[in-house]
């Protein structure tokens, strides 16, 4: 470590605790409480990173979250590395690994740089106006672009970490925490508000807690002494939650607002096992009190972006708070008085400093005075036209102003330095106060935005309020909470402050040069290298909204998001199109106010939280009989039980004819139940579903079929009337919910009269479906009390029973065409009575399916899957269930629909059965239909719906939808594939058992 | 994310309601004598208005019940809350 | 051309430091009256009067903007285009459209970048893969060039998806449209603004429409901010706005103007060189040629026009983004804002005239607007300029709503992007 560089011991600087790391490759010291750029500064490297599209050299320019150049690619490691990292915000740890992005072969040989000598060919757009030609060569070009663009690296395995939600209710949330945070957090918590004060740094106080000047003072202490109490003492207030290393990213309406607490990154890499890394907080508060302070604004002249160019303000604090020189031999160049105050801490620390150049003229304060007392040479009126030094600042020229600032007059003077410290003044951080909908007004005196109307209830306090000096901070605080927080006194009245703060300032946007500006390069945005001739340039071009110049130049679209550049975008704009400041608006402040790790908006909802699995109650013996699974909706549900060496279609082909031989057994407890009940139920169920209801029989089934307003299939399933007043509705699996939705939402405003109660009871029953020539003998084995006679118990009709003692429903219902019964139970009986079934079942060799199978056994029967061989454009008459469609009712749901100019047309696709010549052949589902393939453009007639092979009649079955179909029975028509034409023939849908003599037998 | 005061549950947060659009839009009660232009009117025409705004709403994630809120669509504020059936406040 | 772009007029202005450059499009004054009043200037709108200049040789045109040209959704897509639609109808209109975007950096002379990256749509359940094998049936009987990928020509083609198939919901199986892509979207609505200038279309910004006036059942005009205007034929391109507009003009559409977010990631050098949308989980991601992740993600289900969504919507798309892209939870979420979209029932857009005489919308795009642009310009131009459809957007009417011949993408695909 050059012992040189880091002066002189600071208490926020653990050097007892010496932590190595590594930049570039090379190895370097730092002590605990250091940032990479304050290690990086106190070991001299500046030259960090190299800018976006010029590739030139930069170095750290910040000491906060604002930082536009010093960014670093983090770890080698592939699943933890991680791309554009501020050095600035990173604390160093041991084994911290980081290194330059952006540049090839390295960062001080950067292959790149050569954009730098062709930026009079780049200009802001470039690429707007050219790679145009030839066309095909767009490709080409990109691919360049590409390449050279980005900035680090995208890890390339998956994230080890963890990361998770907190939701937050509170009173009062502080965001910052400077002094003004710290007071408004007293005032709060010591007033019962349960309040939260966060802050993004690892420390509180702000710049405050590093203040060590006689020049201010609060109740005759220093100020940083005074504020060092504060903070003991609000740290005890009981219902005061503090949170650092915490950065409020979104503010959104309703006083929501998302923030991310680090609570690892800090940390030695092997103490970070096993611990959360980041956690999103999802904060409620009834108030806030946003306190984020303000960034200091840099200079806006030539060459302004060189390695050793930093704010002013961060050179202060590289000295005061890490204790480090950033240079050797300093010069400031300022527009305002807080340079001075650089000035003289740099002095206290014994660190060199020249000479300060001050663009005012007449300037007078008290700490003015103090620095020519030191004599610090200060040169009045003058401007910086020039840097020199490629990797690293060593030269500065400057000029003197004109009396309007407009132009630079006399001779130029060369200073050397390795340092140059630029304060253009200061720009309330108001983010977060636009994000969350407030309205910004400009003050004219100091150039500034500040808040003005509040989209909330919160308020913006100190300097983010544009409350610059001390003593308007300490002085209006008190009196803002009071009208804020309704309160008569707080702790802070009359408190007696000592600021030396004089605000005057010299607001030159962009500083006047000897050179033409079209030969200058004075960067506004530093990271993506837009200069202000850039601005001129789209000004010129036509480009005039602040959104459109943003766009165009790309000012404002770095990594910072513009937090340094923007307010000099707007000035240059205004002055060079000639329109008021106030006037031209600013642009959006998007969230969040910094980049926000994917991982922490996801937090646990990864991998296997991604979405809830839905089990059935048999799920565990699928499993142990090596199901295979097919998702439907958020349920898995068994798709076929291959047995050893059998892939899926041997399977289905063996379960399909079990099934229909002898006996076959199927989970049905994922289809949605609803329990309807109510004096109205039966005239409920009449406007809900297309056919009549009224005349269902207590204990009887009905197949219904529900369209959606505008006629076109919606969901289907059987009904059982279980009493007078009460009816069980099935659903489709994937429909359960939208179907209560919708049935509640028609009941509760628009048929608000009818009695009737519904309840989802889908989870509270198993149901095992058990189907064959023999299933009633395996049946009659496990509800040996019931009557199943074909009288008693015919199909379609439903009758409750008893498993041992447990209530159950028998419903005779088929879906297979097959006899066919289903037994509800109480869920957590339902593995119990499968396994009997399975028992019952041994010598009938009940074989188990799964969906795969139990579509193609509906398929033999022609009967749809809602979803499958319906679209949200099929009517129940397109699908020929004409039947099922009441003439007789007065009105229905989706009825009025089904008599318009297009859903009455003859010729609207129609569902059909179709028979491929080769009986072998399936045909590929989602097959597109036409009747003549030589036609141009082809004309589609529909598309395969459902298609398999069936065993059980040892042929190709599909399902489709043709336009005309039900007229075109026998017709012959083409399904034209990538590589060959298969010849089907239109077929009644129904295959198999038209008479329905199987559900009888 | 908006707060939602259910007139039934009270304030709860937007992610556990599902909204359901324009509201004291009525179900035509003889459909079939409709024209289908009025029955379009009904199916699919909405003011969408950019301003105050008349919706429904249903606490999906609570009591399931639909209710009407009076929401400013421009900047999502919502000024009333009240139950199906109940008549829209006048004075926004 | 009066300043042609080239690299030859870029070396050239170099050397004058380009202080010679024109202006991309002028910034007039409103006249008293025009032929054609083109509300809204967004590409489409732009696009519109571009086309009505140029191939219906009509002159007197202005475009009113309430902003600033592309300032609404043309500026905050995600700038996917694709043409692989089930129905022929809509295959039509964006093949149109893709076929347009395939020469229109030469044809504006202004590079759109228009990136013939590939679209992937994913299947995640057996339906989706029905869903997807029957789009590319289609796709392909209708000339468009789209395949079907098993999941392991998924992987190949994008390494970087998670196709495992123990994850929730697995990638089954894709479709493939290798003429489909990206844009840049700003440079679409000012190389239409540029075009349409030097052709004596009036841009005129900062000009927001407050009244329609009609004579009987024909428009006579519009109220502006800037006074009225005088017109006979106004085309309404308003997007999220658009019954805004048609209340002034006491009409009411079937539409809804919902909110929808999207989202970038810090730029890092190339990581995926497609563009990947899955349906089923809804996450859409391409990587920027800046080199950023754009990401879009859903609406949500009320109306609004504030631009602004709830944060469940983004935090749901980056849920199923890490699902199927795991080596992004490190990547960090930059920027995020919101549009507002007008959706149709039936997700598809109306092309349109209205029953007042005059009057036109083009409207009703819903998510997906962006990738239509220059085949919607056209079309609309040529039904204004002809008071009658184009056959190509014959099927867009408003009188789908009455007959119900809509053309339902939605039904089609959850979600039509």
């Amino acid at each position: 470590m050059t012992k040189k560089l880091r002066v002189k011991t600071s208490k926020f600087i653990d050097e007892t605790y010496k932590i190595s790391f590594k930049f570039n490759g090379k190895t370097y010291y730092g002590y605990k409480g250091d940032t990479l750029a304050s290690a990086l500064l106190a070991n001299n490297v500046h030259l960090v990173g190299r800018s976006f599209k010029y590739h030139r050299p930069r170095g750290i320019m910040t000491a906060g979250s604002e930082e536009p150049n010093a960014i670093v690619q983090l770890h080698k490691n592939t699943s933890r590395t991680e791309p554009n990292v501020r050095a600035t915000e990173i604390e160093i740890y041991e084994g911290l690994e980081a290194s330059s992005q952006n540049c090839w072969p390295s960062v001080n040989f950067d292959i790149g740089g050569i954009n730098n000598f062709l930026s009079p060919l780049l200009p802001a757009g470039f690429y707007y106006k050219t790679f145009m030609w030839p066309a095909s060569f767009w490709e080409k070009y990109e691919y360049f672009i590409r390449k050279s663009a980005g900035l680090g690296k995208s890890p390339t395995e998956p994230d080890p970490d963890i990361y998770e939600h907190k939701y937050i209710h509170c009173d009062v949330l502080i965001v910052g925490a400077g002094i003004s945070g710290i007071m408004a957090a007293k005032i709060a918590a010591k007033n019962g508000f349960k309040t939260l004060l966060v802050d993004e740094k690892s420390y509180l106080g702000g710049s405050t807690i590093y203040q060590n000047s006689e020049h201010f003072k609060i109740n005759n202490q220093i100020s940083s002494s005074w504020l060092d109490k504060e903070i003991s003492e609000i740290k005890k207030i009981k219902n005061l939650k503090i949170k650092t290393r915490t950065s409020v990213a979104a503010y959104h309406g309703y006083n929501f607002l998302l923030a991310r607490e680090n609570l690892t990154d800090h940390l030695p890499l092997e103490q970070r096992k096993n611990k959360i890394r980041q956690r999103l907080l999802k904060i409620r508060a009834k108030k806030v009190i946003t306190a984020t302070g303000s960034l200091e604004r840099p200079l806006i002249f030539d060459n302004n972006d060189r390695p050793g160019i930093l704010l002013s303000s961060a050179v202060e604090k590289y000295a005061n708070f890490f204790g480090v020189a950033c240079g050797e031999k300093n010069v400031l160049f300022t527009n305002n008085d807080s340079a001075y105050e650089t000035a003289i801490s740099l002095f206290q620390k014994g660190i060199n400093i020249e000479t300060i150049i001050d663009n005012r003229e007449e300037i007078d304060s008290r700490l003015i005075k103090e620095a020519e007392k030191n004599n610090i040479k200060i040169y009045k009126g003058y401007t910086v036209v020039d840097t020199s030094g490629y990797k690293r600042i060593n030269k500065i020229s400057i000029m003197q102003l004109s009396k309007d600032g407009q132009k630079v007059v006399g001779s130029k003077i060369s200073i050397t330095c390795d340092c140059l410290g630029v304060s253009g003044g200061w720009t309330p951080a108001v983010h977060l106060f636009t994000q969350s909908g407030g309205k910004l007004k400009f003050r004219d005196e100091d150039q500034v935005f500040i808040p003005n109307i509040y989209s909330s209830d919160q308020i913006s306090i100190g300097s983010c309020n544009g409350d610059f000096t001390l003593d308007e901070i300490l002085l209006n605080i008190p009196n803002t909470l009071k009208e804020f927080l309704d309160l008569k006194k707080t702790d802070y009245e009359n408190l007696e402050v000592k600021s030396s703060f004089n605000k005057s300032k010299r607001n030159i946007w962009l500083l006047p040069s000897d050179k033409l500006v079209g030969k200058t390069k004075p960067f506004v945005d530093y990271q993506n290298d837009a200069t202000a001739k850039d601005i001129k340039l789209a000004l010129r071009e036509g480009f005039r909204s602040i959104e459109h110049v943003k766009r165009y130049t790309t000012t404002g679209m770095g990594t910072d998001q513009g937090k340094l550049g923007n307010m000099h975008a707007l000035g240059i704009i205004s002055e060079t199109a000639g329109s008021k400041m106030g006037e031209l608006g600013t642009t959006t402040f998007r969230p969040p106010y910094t980049p926000l790790t994917f991982g922490t908006i996801v937090g646990r909802n990864v991998g296997e939280y991604f979405d809830v699995f839905r089990k059935t109650p048999i799920h565990d013996w699928h499993v142990k009989n090596k199901a295979e699974f097919e998702n439907v909706g958020q349920w898995k549900r068994a798709w076929y039980y291959p047995k050893d060496g059998e892939n899926m279609h041997d399977a289905v082909q063996r379960e399909s004819k079990a099934a229909r031989d002898s006996a076959g057994i199927l989970d049905a407890s994922t289809l949605g139940k609803i329990d309807i009940q109510g004096s109205d139920a039966s005239e409920f169920l009449n406007r809900v579903y297309t056919n009549a209801w009224s005349k269902l029989a207590i204990g009887k089934c009905r197949y219904g079929l529900m369209l959606n307003e505008d006629g076109m299939v919606y969901d289907d399933g059987v009904t059982t009337r279980l009493g007078e007043n009460h009816y069980i509705m099935t659903t489709t699996t994937g429909g359960a919910a939208t179907v209560l939705g919708k049935l509640e939402d028609y009941l509760q405003t628009e048929w608000p009269e009818l009695d009737v109660y519904l309840t989802s009871v889908t989870d509270h029953y198993a149901t095992v479906s058990v189907c064959g020539p023999n299933s009633k003998k395996i049946v009659s084995q496990i509800v040996p009390d019931l009557d199943f006679s074909d009288e008693n118990f015919p199909h379609m009709s439903f009758k409750n029973a008893k498993i041992g003692k447990i209530k159950c429903r028998v419903m005779r219902i088929s879906f297979t065409g097959e006899q066919s019964y289903e037994i509800n139970i109480q869920a957590n009986y339902g593995k119990s009575v499968w396994e009997k079934c399975m028992e019952a079942g041994k010598e009938f060799n009940i074989t188990p399916y799964g969906t795969e199978t139990m579509h193609l056994l509906r398929a033999e029967k022609g009967f749809i899957i809602v979803g499958q061989d319906t679209d949200a454009t099929m009517t129940p008459i397109d699908l020929q269930m004409d039947w099922i469609v009441s003439k007789k009712k007065f009105d229905f749901i989706g009825k009025r629909s089904l008599y318009r100019s297009d859903t009455i047309r003859e010729d609207r696709k129609q569902l059909v059965g179709l028979l491929t010549e080769n009986p072998d052949e399936v045909l590929e589902e989602g097959a597109q239909i036409v009747a003549d393939i030589k036609k141009s453009p082809v004309e589609m007639l529909g598309h395969v719906t459902s298609s398999y092979y069936s065993p059980n009649l040892k042929k190709s079955i599909a399902l489709g939808v043709v336009r005309g179909g039900k007229k075109m029975m026998g017709q012959k028509l083409i399904i034209p594939m990538e590589n060959k034409e298969i010849n089907v023939t239109v077929a009644d849908p129904v295959f198999l058992d038209r008479e329905n003599k199987k559900l009888n037998a | 994310m908006f707060v939602i005061n259910c007139p039934y549950c009270g304030e709860r947060e937007q992610s556990e309601f599902k909204a359901g659009g324009e509201a004291h839009i009525v179900r035509p009660k003889q459909p079939t004598e409709l024209s289908d232009d009025q029955w379009a009117e009904y199916l699919f025409m909405r003011k969408n208005i950019k301003g105050i705004q008349f919706e429904r709403w249903v606490h999906t994630h609570g009591c399931r019940k639909w209710f009407n809120v009076v929401r400013d669509t421009s900047n999502d504020e919502i000024t009333a809350v009240y139950k199906m059936g109940e008549k829209p406040p006048t004075n926004k | 051309m009066k300043n042609k772009y080239s690299i030859f007029s870029l070396v050239k202005n170099a050397f004058s430091y380009h202080e010679n450059w024109e202006k991309a499009w002028k910034d007039p004054e409103p006249k008293k009256e025009y032929e054609i009043v083109i509300i809204g200037g967004g590409g489409h709108g732009l696009a519109t009067a571009y086309y009505l200049a140029k191939k219906h040789n009509l002159k007197n045109i202005a475009v009113v903007e309430k902003g600033w040209i592309g300032g609404g959704n043309t500026g905050r897509n995600t700038t996917i285009i694709r043409s692989n639609y089930l129905w022929d109808a809509s295959a039509g209109l964006y093949d149109h459209a893709l076929k347009i975007w395939e020469g229109l950096s030469q044809e504006l002379n202004y590079n759109v970048m228009f990136s013939q990256r590939g679209v992937m749509n994913l299947a995640h359940n057996l339906q989706d893969v029905r869903d997807l094998k029957r789009r590319t049936h289609a796709n392909r009987l209708n000339g468009i060039d789209a395949v079907y990928l098993n999941t392991e020509q998924v992987k190949k083609f994008c390494p970087i998806i998670n196709t495992s198939p123990d994850i929730r919901y697995p990638v089954l199986g894709g479709t493939l449209q290798r003429r489909a892509g990206t844009a840049r979207h700003d440079a679409v609505a000012w190389g239409y603004a540029r075009g349409a200038d030097e052709m004596g279309v009036d841009i005129i910004q900062n000009c927001e429409v407050k009244g329609i006036k009609r004579n009987g059942n024909s428009v006579e005009g519009i109220e502006t901010t800037k006074g009225f205007i005088k017109t006979k034929k106004i085309g309404v391109v308003a997007a999220g706005h658009s019954s805004v507009i048609a209340n002034m003009a006491g009409l009411r559409l079937p539409l809804e103007s919902k909110p929808l977010q999207a989202l970038v990631s810090e730029p890092v050098k190339p990581i995926i060189d497609t563009v990947v949308m899955s349906n089923a989980v809804h996450a859409y991601v391409s990587q920027s040629d800046k080199g950023e992740l754009v990401i879009g993600a859903g609406t949500d289900d009320y109306i609004s026009y504030s631009q602004k969504g709830s944060h469940d919507i983004v935090e749901g798309t980056l849920n199923a983004i890490l699902e199927l892209y795991p080596i992004f939870s490190r990547m960090r979420m930059l920027r995020q804002w919101g549009g507002i979209v007008d959706i149709c029932p039936d997700a598809s857009p109306i092309i349109s005239k209205t029953s007042i005489k005059g009057l036109y919308f083009n409207c009703g795009w819903g998510t997906g607007g962006f990738k239509a642009t220059p085949g919607s310009g056209d079309l609309f131009a040529h039904t204004i300029a002809n008071d009658e459809p184009h056959k190509l957007n014959a099927a867009f009417n408003l009188n789908r709503f009455v007959s119900g011949d809509l053309v339902d993408e939605h039904g089609a695909a959850a979600v039509a992007h």
